[in-house]
C-alpha cells in the first residue's frame, strides 16, 4: 500500500505516523510539504496531528487553506483514502471534507490520556478488521476535540453510519456530542478521528490496538 | 477604509469558554451576570474606497476563512 503524509508548520505527530505506516505497510510513506500543489500517487493520504500554525484563528483553519489542500480535496473526491488524526481531523472539517466542527474541550483543559473507544461501524475501509462493537484502547492528546454538528447534520451522519468510533461509556474526554470520536464522509473514504491509533501499534507503545485501523486499510488496498 | 468583523458563536452551540468567564465574573462579585458568550473581533484595513465592494469582499473573507459557519455567525461594520 502506498501512503503519503502531509506536513504543515507545527505538525508534530507526523513522525509517529510515518513510523506506524512503515511498520504496518512495509514501505516508506512519502512526506508532502503543505506548499506543494500535487500529492504523489498513493492509496492513503494522512493528515497528521499537531498544532498547525499554532492553532491560530481556529484549530486547523489556516492549514485547511494551504495549497496542497486543493489536490487533497480532488483526491478525496476521486475515492483515495484520506485519514485525519487529531489536528488532521480538525483540518478536514475546516476544509469541508468532513461535516461538523471541533470545539474547545468541554472541561477547558488539554487532555492527554488513554481512552476507550467502541467501533460502532465496522463496515468501512478504516474499520473492517475490528469486530462490530469492539472496545479498544487509544491515546488522546488535544485541547479542541469537542465534536459538534447541528441537529440535521448529526441525524444525517448517524443515519448514514458515518459515526465509526465513539468514546466508550464514561470515557468521553472532551464533551463530544453523542460521544463521537471518529466519523467518515458520506462516501466513506475520508475518516477523521481525535484519538491517535498511530501511537498504539507495537509492544513498546504498551499495546497494539491501533494497528487494526491501519490493517483494515492495507486489506482494502490489497 | 477600515472595517470591523465580529464573529460570534451561533445560538445553541455550547461555549465552555464563555461559561468559564461567566463563573469567574460571578466569583469577582458580579452577581448580575446572566450569561457570557465569547467571540472574536477582526479589524481589517482595505485599500479600496467603495463601501459596497468592501462589504461583499469582507463577506467572502468571512465565508472562506474568518468564520466557521458550521458554528459561527459574523457581522460586518464599516468604521
Amino acid at each position: 500500500m502506498k501512503t503519503a503524509v502531509i506536513v504543515f508548520p507545527g505538525s508534530n505527530r507526523d513522525r509517529d505516523m510515518f513510523h506506524a505506516l512503515e511498520l504496518i505497510t512495509g514501505s516508506k510513506p512519502q512526506s508532502v510539504w503543505h506548499t506543494e500543489n500535487t500529492l504523489p500517487d498513493a492509496d492513503l493520504v494522512v493528515v497528521p496531528g499537531g498544532f498547525s500554525y499554532g492553532d491560530y484563528l481556529r484549530s486547523g483553519a489556516i492549514a485547511a487553506r494551504s495549497p496542497i489542500l486543493k489536490d487533497l480535496v480532488a483526491k478525496a473526491e476521486s475515492g483515495v483514502s484520506v485519514l485525519g488524526v487529531c489536528n488532521g481531523f480538525q483540518i478536514l472539517t475546516e476544509a469541508g471534507l468532513l461535516p461538523g466542527a471541533l470545539m474547545r474541550n468541554a472541561g477547558l483543559t488539554f487532555v492527554c490520556k488513554e481512552v476507550k473507544m467502541t467501533t460502532v461501524n465496522n463496515v468501512t475501509r478504516f474499520s473492517s478488521k475490528f469486530t462490530q462493537g469492539q472496545v479498544w484502547r487509544c491515546p488522546v492528546a488535544h485541547h479542541d476535540g469537542n465534536y459538534f454538528a447541528d441537529e440535521t447534520t448529526l441525524a444525517r451522519i448517524e443515519d448514514n453510519g458515518q459515526v465509526v468510533f465513539r468514546y466508550a461509556e464514561g470515557t468521553n474526554p472532551n464533551g463530544s456530542i453523542n460521544d463521537i470520536a471518529g466519523i467518515t464522509n458520506a462516501k466513506g473514504n475520508v475518516l477523521g478521528m481525535m484519538p491517535h491509533p498511530e501511537n498504539l501499534v507495537e509492544p513498546l507503545n504498551g499495546g497494539l490496538d491501533g494497528r487494526l485501523l491501519f490493517e483494515s486499510l492495507v486489506d482494502k488496498a490489497a | 477604509m477600515k472595517a470591523r468583523v465580529i464573529v460570534t458563536l451561533k445560538n445553541g452551540v455550547l461555549d465552555p469558554q464563555g461559561k468559564a468567564i461567566e463563573g469567574a465574573l460571578d466569583g469577582l462579585g458580579f452577581g448580575d451576570v446572566g450569561s457570557v458568550r465569547q467571540g472574536k473581533v477582526f479589524d481589517v484595513e482595505l485599500a479600496g474606497a467603495d463601501e459596497d465592494a468592501a462589504r461583499s469582499e469582507l463577506e467572502q473573507m468571512c465565508e472562506k476563512l474568518l468564520a466557521n459557519t458550521v458554528i459561527e455567525n459574523y457581522a460586518i461594520e464599516i468604521v
